[in-house]
């Protein structure tokens, strides 16, 4: 089989599929999340793909309360970057939580995704209390 | 103590900043070129110039890019190369780099750097919309993050790692508000408390109203030359000295550190060494403060204080004007406002003005030697200059 090609594009048709995937080198083995046609660390341009636990720790977040139009019918919202296994770190919404502190455990909820949208929108993911 | 000049600054020009109803953002550009051709009798534009680099960052607030050969027409300079920088906050600090590249190459022995931003026209929300182009689109912008909301997560984590406070973050607004209210064409002309700072509503926790830069209209213009031409336009040159210019991820959440700009820390690294100084040899600095946790972490990445202690630093009173090394004297991106085009050489033209002791009632008693440091979006573009002046 032909594997999907690693762009941001195919990283966000796999989280419609409730899966959260990495690109990885084949040559030096690194781990690329969104993932890359380029390693950054050997130049090497063949990758495996690589599904990822969808749980991690909180490392910092915010509180947005000035949002652009789109999300203002949201704010006050909160975001974060969330840790995930390998070091690999991803950002995106919190929803669901009462209370934030840095190191508290979230997981990607994935219920949000819809694969409906021409290019370049995505299925929205974001993360809630584990 | 000095590297040799590489470039020497022969004029310079800063339109007002604030809001300018009514002004394209070309017709703002050629107020601070009015000023730097005014300020240089010895130039004779036409025939002296022979590029231009422009910083601009946004086509959207007045539906016009192209904006380097729209800024030299209106600057009488039609026909010479002239080109539009864009690196988002640090797009006229990446005009002023290109331009040291032109006059250092030999292909060009005159340059005018500058750059330009109109924006008051346009809402908040459209403004934040905007200037989060400058951020990660499929990952940060897609989910809602904005500009002040990735230094907001820059600053939790500083807060968290080392204790910085949310009122050391109001000691830079208060003290760069001060410095606005001594420089003219700053956007800003009233001091602050901290506990009108800390009030102020929220806009990313933790950072609230009083901890972001203006959303301000402004242009600023250098004339570059080569070191051994300067004394033609002027007897009163500025030199720089050192320039370094480093990159980062775009998403700030592939970063090594959430509380430190590493192409800031590399730019610094290179300007200080090609200009055999250290931060102990600074007489006075303008700091990118877009946030003010923003000059708490380039305190740290510029080497002014121990990494963790910008908090502290800023409580000392040590930058503030009559302390060891004071900065952003011109009220920085808080108070003269952040036209982001325009800002980094703005802030040459601050030091311009304090190496030649033209800063009035905000001078640096005998200010010899300056920096400028210019962050573009979340830290994915740096720029850091040295200057010394000519006494």
């Amino acid at each position: 089989m032909t594997e999907a090609p690693f762009t941001i594009d195919q990283f966000y048709k796999f989280l419609a599929q409730g899966k959260l995937m990495a690109g990885k080198c084949t040559h030096c083995g690194k781990i690329h999340l969104p993932p890359r046609p380029l390693c950054d660390n050997c130049f090497h341009q063949e990758f495996t793909w690589l599904e990822i636990a969808g749980t991690g720790k909180l490392v910092t977040y915010t509180v947005i309360h000035v949002a652009p139009e789109q999300f203002q019918r949201l704010a006050p919202y909160a975001v974060g970057i969330v840790e995930l296994e390998n070091g690999l770190k991803l950002p995106g919404m919190i929803t669901g939580a009462t209370q934030l502190h840095i190191g508290m455990t979230l997981t990607i909820d994935f219920t949000t995704c819809t694969n409906a949208q021409p290019w370049p929108q995505w299925p929205r993911y974001c993360f809630k209390p584990a | 103590m000095n590297g040799k000049p590489l470039v020497s600054i022969v004029s310079v020009g800063l339109s007002k900043f604030g809001k300018h109803e009514g002004l394209y953002a070309r017709e703002l550009f050629a107020e601070a070129v009015k000023e730097a051709f005014d300020r240089c009798p010895l130039l004779e534009p036409k025939r002296d110039i022979k590029a231009m680099f422009v910083g601009h960052m946004g086509e959207a607030y007045e539906h016009q890019g192209h904006t380097g050969a729209a800024a030299a027409d209106w600057a009488g300079l039609l026909n010479i190369p002239a080109t539009r920088t864009e690196a988002a906050c640090a797009s006229s600090g990446a005009a002023l780099r290109s331009g040291i590249y032109a006059v250092l190459s030999g292909l060009a022995d005159v340059v005018m750097v500058g750059g330009v931003e109109k924006m008051t026209h346009r809402t908040t929300a459209e403004v934040t919309e905007y200037l989060a182009m400058a951020s990660d689109y499929p990952f940060e912008q897609w989910h809602g993050i904005t500009f002040p909301g990735l230094y907001a997560l820059m600053a939790t984590a500083h807060m968290h790692r080392y204790g910085t406070t949310e009122a050391q973050m109001a000691e830079v607004a208060v003290k760069n508000h001060h410095h606005g209210t001594l420089n003219p064409k700053a956007h800003m002309q009233k001091e602050i408390t901290v506990e009108t700072a800390l009030n102020s509503r929220p806009v990313a926790t933790p950072l609230k109203l009083y901890d972001c830069s203006l959303i301000t209209d402004g242009a600023s213009c250098l004339i570059l030359t080569t070191p051994e031409l300067a004394s033609r336009f002027t007897d009163q040159p500025v030199h720089i000295t050192g320039t370094g210019q480093a990159s980062d991820t775009i998403g700030l959440y592939e970063r090594e550190s959430l509380t430190s700009l590493k192409a800031a820390k590399l730019a610094a690294r290179t300007a200080y060494d090609m200009a055999h100084v250290t931060p102990e040899d600074l007489d006075v600095a303008e700091v990118h403060d877009c946030f003010t946790i923003a000059e708490i972490m380039a305190y740290e990445d510029l080497g002014f204080c121990p990494t963790g202690k910008g908090g502290t630093l800023i409580e000392s009173g040590e930058t503030r004007l009559g302390g060891r090394l004071p900065i952003n004297t011109s009220g920085g991106l808080k108070a003269k406002g952040h036209p982001v085009g325009a800002t980094g050489t703005a802030q040459a033209y601050e030091i311009y003005l304090q190496l030649t002791g033209q800063a009035d009632r905000r001078q640096v008693q005998n200010a010899q030697v300056g920096l400028t440091h210019n962050v573009g979006g979340s830290g994915a573009t740096a720029t850091v200059h040295i200057y010394r002046s000519n006494r």
